[in-house]
């Protein structure tokens, strides 16, 4: 028995060893190699794209292409990629476990089953974190790939370049985040995970039509209002293009306000996740 | 069952599970003291329903549940002093027998040295040091319930829950683990133990607790349970020189229902419902010329009384 010691120190050690027991689990696992494809996919459309452009002389177009960075990303790397993603990684952490008939392995552990939510959740924010902010990366170097270099310096070291993509690392972190811990919730409670994917898809699809207080409770709005380049000036290049009506935002909250929100949505989310994995009980039979 | 203090003992006051409108088990009241005590019964009777209730991976309906002085719903103070061996037989994915045991002790808040050096002890102690660096996933089914085992045991715990834990066992391996439970009794711990096989309960228990159809029939030393059953005449093996002649002469007492010479015409075996008069009758007649060689008691063992109280519902004997 651990005597003598600050519950914050026996809590770091135990959500360490939580860490070691699930990075292979979230990292490695062929049931969850999809999320390494949704994730490489825009790295890959860029790199075409680059590639394209390199055949056909450089001709792109520096301002245009940071536009389209910016619609693929809330279009697809937010709404899609980084949405389904952290679906498959975080809804399995309770829900994969009970699947396997393992979960009984934590609850027989002297182990505050608070401090297994939280050894979990950050277990899981480190595989989405890893995977999508280095997607992000990647996207980033693809999509300018074919300018010069001297180009490219320039729009980093000069112009707002190395700003966007630290807001763009920063927001794709905060939405493993705030998607995170909504489907680790979900995963507590729903068996179907079809169910609270498609709950959460509409909702965060809508948000745009709610009301201000709604609006704050989903994790797009928070997203959005931090994105460096705003849609409607990607859009401006297609106003007919009906998905701005979904990426608008018409009134965005500051960015402290953003990452703050965002942040305290997490923790109420994670905090009612840990009251019902408190009440849990381990009943196989009825999977 | 006994007059140790409560934080020494496994208290069940009045619990009740249900699973949904199914009875799991109902108005359990235990005291379950140090040494070995078995939970029999057939199965669906309730067994590993009480385990995971004592162990918090359940709640109760009703009533209250106390584990050396500590609610099952406090696992962060619970498993400092429990482990439980449960009949689930699925592993956290890719581990070793050794990190298995390794892993659950950092869980525990043990550092590095000294999770290695339980892991190690645990390993050993149920001899599968060999196998301890191999993936538990191409384990036989004996040795993942020693791995099970030895992670009950490894953090040196106060009271060891074992749901089946003979299951899957060879004879050599089942006869050092029955014995490393006997040793882990005296060391003064509470051993509780589910399990079928009737004469391995019989001859490993301190005490039983009888289960049917979620209701406790009956608990206590095995002596004493049999004791308690007065509808059923107890039954008593004689040994003795002249089989014929005490048959003839007890069967003409009131106190005894029935008298017949063993099969092996060592002795008589006889039915009564007042042992103690009986006793008293046999003194006399061994001042009469008949040579007794032993008295004792035939039907005093759990499968008797497993029969005499749940009767055709039998487990492996």
């Amino acid at each position: 028995m651990i005597t003598g010691r600050l519950p914050w120190a026996l809590w770091r050690a135990q959500i360490l060893a939580i860490l070691r027991l699930e990075m292979k689990k979230t990292f490695v696992n062929r049931r969850g190699l999809w999320i390494y494809f949704l994730a490489l996919a825009p790295v890959l459309l860029y790199a075409f794209h680059s590639f394209v452009q390199l055949k056909n002389g450089r001709q792109g177009d520096l301002g245009e292409d940071t536009h389209i960075f910016a619609a693929v990303f809330q279009f697809f790397f937010l709404r899609l990629a980084i949405f389904f993603g952290c679906v498959g990684i975080f809804m399995n952490l309770f829900r994969g476990e009970v699947v396997d008939k393992s979960l009984h392995y934590y609850f027989l552990a002297p182990l505050r089953r608070e401090v297994l939510v939280v050894g979990k959740f950050l277990s899981g924010l480190l595989a989405a974190s890893v995977i999508f902010g280095t997607s992000t990366l990647l996207q980033f170097v693809a999509v300018y790939w074919y300018f010069s270099s001297h180009i490219v310096q320039e729009y980093l070291f000069h112009g707002h370049g190395a700003e966007h993509l630290a807001a763009y690392l920063g927001v794709t972190l905060l939405a493993c985040v705030g998607y995170g811990s909504v489907f680790l919730a979900a995963g507590l409670l729903f068996r179907n995970p079809l169910i609270p994917t498609v709950l959460v898809l509409v909702w965060e699809a809508v948000n745009g039509f709610l009301p201000g207080l709604l609006q704050k409770m989903s994790v797009i709005f928070y997203l959005k209002s931090l994105c460096p380049v705003g849609i409607p000036a990607a859009i401006a290049l297609d106003r007919g293009n009906p998905l701005a009506l979904i990426a608008v935002n018409p009134a965005p909250a500051s960015p402290a306000t953003a990452i703050l929100g965002l942040l305290v949505l997490s923790v109420v989310v994670l905090a009612l996740s840990s009251v019902q994995v408190r009440r849990m009980q381990i009943d196989y039979g009825a999977e | 069952m006994s007059g140790q203090a409560p934080d020494r003992q496994i208290v069940f006051e009045d619990v009740s599970k249900f699973y949904g409108e199914v009875l799991g088990v109902n108005r359990v009241n235990l005291s379950i003291p140090a040494g070995i005590t078995s939970l029999v019964g057939p199965n669906g009777s309730g067994k590993t329903t009480l385990m995971n209730l004592m162990t918090g991976l359940i709640r109760p309906t009703r009533g209250r549940i106390t584990v050396m002085g500590i609610s099952p719903a406090e696992p962060e103070r619970l498993f400092h002093k429990v482990g439980y061996c449960t009949q689930f037989d699925s592993f956290p994915k890719g581990l070793t027998g050794y990190q298995f045991i390794y892993s659950y002790l950092r869980l525990s808040g043990q550092a590095h040295r000294v999770a290695d050096r339980l892991a190690g002890q645990a390993i050993e102690r149920v001899n599968l040091a060999e196998a301890a660096h191999r993936r538990i996933a191409g384990y036989s089914k004996g040795m993942r319930q020693r791995i099970k085992l030895a992670q009950t045991l490894c953090h040196q715990p106060s009271a060891l829950v074992l749901d089946e834990p003979l299951n899957g066992l060879d004879p050599l391996i089942r006869a050092e683990t029955i014995a490393l439970f006997r040793s882990l009794a005296q060391e003064g711990r509470n051993v509780i133990i589910s399990s079928h096989v009737l004469h391995e309960v019989d001859a490993i228990s301190d005490q039983v607790v009888l289960l049917s159809n979620g209701y406790v029939v009956a608990e206590g030393q095995i002596h004493g349970v049999r004791e308690e059953i007065h509808e059923q005449p107890m039954q008593i093996l004689i040994r003795c020189n002249k089989p014929g002649d005490l048959a003839s002469q007890v069967f003409q007492q009131d106190c005894v229902v029935e008298a017949k010479i063993h099969p092996d015409g060592q002795g008589v075996l006889v039915k009564t419902q007042d042992a103690g008069r009986f006793y008293l009758l046999l003194n006399r007649l061994a001042q009469g010329g008949i040579n007794i060689e032993s008295v004792a008691p035939a039907d005093d063992d759990v499968l008797s009384v497993y029969e005499y109280l749940i009767g055709t519902e039998e487990p492996t004997k």
